[in-house]
């Protein structure tokens, strides 16, 4: 460092290099008992406070009916998993029969209608469609699909018209392509078309049948020679959030599609020559029961009814990788006081007048006591994120409760954002103690800039979305989104709230947002420190 | 702490009454302009942010589950972390300066000092609570109307005349108090200001976090009714109240329970250990 400073002022060229600067400030951090006590109390609560939520989580299965004779814990079912690895409802009614090899399928949609309970729940038993109101889903979907087979969660790729998301192509659960927009109708016919040679299959979709568009190729991994296609129709989970005293409620249930297939034309070898129906669907798939799907051909028209939905699971904050790490919060509020006392006790004891006098350049202490201090958080909080992640999993799952498959990538970018993330609080807390000199305030200021807003806006639930959005967009506490394992899918509808987990920016951006807040404050810190007497 | 005890007696007779210690301590709660522009603040925040709440909140369908008064008082989430500074430093400042040592060798019993910083504290927070709810009931009956919580959506405008919002009023300045009096026990026994504060806000705002995070209804349930800020807060609701797992005045009984131990707990340490 000292080597690559091209000018060196006399005074400085004993003693005042940044790396003497940052071990003299090393020197001050570790020999205070408490802040290194507190150091160490923080990452002990980060695991404990995580070993104590998993510990205590048992799926909701089993929790929701505490009173049964049979209380001990019974795993709840994990949804199926799509070829990317990922949780997916896979539940639908299918029309179909073989396809050997090459070859097309192409059908016409003149009708995409629906059921609905507004009432939420499905009728009697009975008559699971008694009182339901017609009205179809905005991703209600039904169309053409060719899959590797009838297993749930196994490769596939699909045309298809949806509620009120016009023509798409989608592929794999997570894939999905736009084609012709607006709804369907006896007016408005939609053409489908999928085309397949080996593992690569080709939507195309056209308004008259006689001009094609071709809307997405998927190419999927391993398909083999004989597949499954046909007709398919199904209708995701209907819901309607509504939040009362701190808690959100869902009330819904499942629906259902009808649609009606015309048209249709086979091109390859397809060795049954017949069709059959069947309803696909799980015990973790929001669908109706599989009396009330079906399809009925008559002279080339064809009507199917199903239920469902293929697309990725809209699982909420349970499962997610970051809910074993509730103890960040007690490690950041630790970290926060560290970081203010950091500053305040040398002013406090003057010892403040001897740090400058041994090194004028004021800017350079404060720079060298936040290196100090993220180092330090960070270094604590990783150690105790790593053992608290793979930890709570363990005992997580050892309850029963089914655990999102996060890619590896996302697994390290939790444990490390979480690090940075209460490593930059500190840094915060440090200039905002600069500032205002006083430790409370600035204690109260940096907690009530970061864990009260996500407290208002994830926790609580007092707060209108657009208030809970506001407030995980421009606060410090944007950074959590760097906990958020679980991806929002647009074709999944869902309610993407802070509340229910998703955070309104990208993992990284929210982190941003909290560095953006630390520079500015280090920035005003630095500039007050230069005007201000000690 | 022996020494000082036995020879200050015969001084004691003459002026460290009740009356002038609780004197002694408005004097250096006024004359310090530290908790004044504070709990100015506090009062301004509350309402501001109250305010932005009920801006936002709207009700557009033909039912929504909306508590009026819990909606206007959102900003005793933030006012609640400020009544804490002033409580916390009131003691803290004290050993921050050296002060307490003077303190001390005037007043030498120190449950007498606890109490009278008690009494003011309380006094200034529940001064400033009763400000800082009508402010926020106000704005909340202005805004909220003119945001579909009219009576054609069975919403009464807001009153102090019916008895669940006098109830959310009257418990939200004792919350206060209460936050007041917790922040105080805490600081008695800490001392350290930052490290005072920051207990004092874990207790409050980690518990409903860390609770979210346990995936069990039941444990959810037992680790609200101990939380001194959910519980506490359960005051402010004034619909609804079934679905919750304490009555309101049990809730805020919660809080008072925690505010009590942590003055005991300070008292008892203040008493044994020198200052």
């Amino acid at each position: 460092m000292s080597v690559l400073t091209p000018y060196r002022s006399e005074m400085s060229s004993h003693g005042d290099g940044f790396a003497q600067l940052l071990r003299a400030e090393w020197t001050k951090f570790r020999s205070v008992r408490g802040w290194v006590i507190g150091t160490v109390v923080g990452g002990l609560l980060i695991v404990g406070l995580g070993v104590l939520t998993s510990s205590n989580s048992v799926c909701s299965m089993a929790a929701a009916s505490p009173h049964s004779p049979n209380p001990k814990p019974q795993a709840c079912p994990a949804p199926a998993t799509g070829p990317g690895g990922e949780w997916v409802s896979d539940s639908y009614y299918f029309v179909r029969q073989q396809l050997a090899g090459t070859g097309s399928l192409t059908a016409r949609v003149t009708s995409l209608t629906g059921l609905y309970s507004n009432r939420g729940g499905i009728g009697n038993g009975r008559n699971p469609l008694a009182g339901m109101t017609p009205g179809v889903q905005p991703w209600s979907k039904a169309g053409i699909i060719i899959r590797a087979s009838t297993t749930r969660g196994s490769a596939y790729a699909a045309m298809m018209v949806t509620g009120s998301h016009g023509v798409r192509m989608q592929w794999n659960f997570t894939h999905d392509r736009a084609g012709i927009a607006g709804k369907v109708s006896a007016k408005t016919p939609r053409w489908l078309r999928l085309a397949r040679t080996g593992e690569v299959i080709r939507g195309y979709d056209s308004a008259d049948g006689r001009h094609w568009t071709l809307v997405g190729t998927a190419t999927l991994a391993g398909l083999r020679t004989n597949v499954q296609a046909g007709l398919f129709a199904a209708s995701p989970g209907y819901t309607v959030t509504a939040t009362s005293i701190g808690t959100a409620s869902a009330v819904g249930g499942p629906t259902l599609a009808t649609a009606a297939f015309d048209r249709l034309s086979l091109q390859g070898t397809w060795p049954a020559g017949r069709w059959i129906g069947q309803d696909i669907q799980g015990r973790t798939d929001n669908a109706l029961p599989a009396s009330v799907q079906g399809f009925n051909e008559d002279a080339g028209r064809f009507k199917v009814s199903g239920s469902g939905d293929i697309a990725p699971a809209n699982s909420d904050a349970a499962g997610q990788a970051s809910r074993t790490l509730g103890g960040a919060f007690a490690g950041l509020i630790a970290a926060v006081v560290i970081g203010v006392m950091f500053i305040t006790a040398e002013y406090r004891r003057g010892m403040i007048r001897t740090t400058f006098t041994a090194s004028p350049r004021r800017g350079r202490v404060l720079a060298a006591k936040a290196v100090v201090l993220a180092g330090v958080t960070f270094v604590a909080s990783l150690i105790a994120a790593a053992i608290t992640i793979p930890l709570g999993d363990h005992l997580l799952r050892g309850n029963g409760n089914p655990i999102f498959p996060l890619p590896t990538l996302t697994l390290l970018r939790i444990a490390v954002g979480t690090a940075a993330l209460l490593a930059v609080a500190a840094v915060l807390a440090l200039a905002v103690g600069t500032l205002l000199r006083r430790s409370a305030a600035a204690v109260t200021a940096v907690i009530a800039g970061i864990v009260l807003p996500y407290l208002l806006a994830v926790i609580t639930g007092v707060l209108p979305v657009s208030a809970e959005e506001w407030l995980t967009r421009v606060t410090p506490a944007a950074a959590f989104a760097i906990q958020q394992g679980m991806p929002a899918y647009p074709q999944v509808e869902a309610t993407y709230t802070p509340g229910t987990g998703y955070f309104p920016l990208a993992p990284w951006a929210g982190f941003a947002v909290l560095c953006a807040w630390a520079a500015a404050f280090l920035a005003l810190a630095a500039i007050r420190l230069h005007r201000r007497d000690v | 702490m022996s020494a000082s005890s036995v020879s200050p007696r015969t001084s004691q007779a003459w002026w460290a009454g009740p009356r002038d210690v609780l004197h002694a301590e408005w004097t250096k709660v006024r004359t310090v302009a530290g908790p004044g522009w504070l709990l100015i603040g506090a009062i301004t925040l509350m309402a501001a942010v109250g305010a932005i709440t009920a801006n936002a909140t709207g009700c557009t369908g033909r039912t929504c589950q909306i508590d009026p008064a819990k909606v206007s008082l959102t900003g005793i989430y933030l006012s609640q972390a400020i009544v804490a500074i002033v409580a916390v430093t009131s003691f803290s400042g004290e050993y921050s300066t050296g002060m307490i040592r003077l303190t001390l060798t005037a007043i030498p019993r120190r449950w007498q000092v606890l109490s009278a910083k008690a009494v003011v504290t309380g006094a200034a927070s529940l001064a400033a609570g009763l400000i800082a709810v009508a402010a926020s009931l106000l704005v909340g009956r202005l805004l909220l109307y003119g945001h579909g919580l009219t009576p054609a959506h069975g919403y009464e405008a807001l009153s102090l005349g019916t008895t669940a919002v006098l109830r959310a009023a009257a418990g939200s300045v004792l919350y206060l108090v209460l936050i007041a009096l917790l922040g105080l026990g805490v600081a008695a026994a800490v001392r350290d200001s930052a490290a005072s504060i920051g207990i004092v806000l874990g207790l409050l705002y980690l518990f409903p976090i860390v609770t979210s995070f346990v995936g069990n209804h039941d444990w959810q349930r037992h680790m609200n009714q101990i939380s001194p800020m959910t519980a506490g807060l359960y005051i402010t609701a004034t619909t609804n109240l079934r679905s919750l797992p304490l009555t309101p005045w049990q809730g805020l009984g919660v809080l008072a329970a925690w505010a009590a131990g942590a003055l005991l707990a300070g008292g008892v340490l203040l008493r044994l250990r020198d200052a």
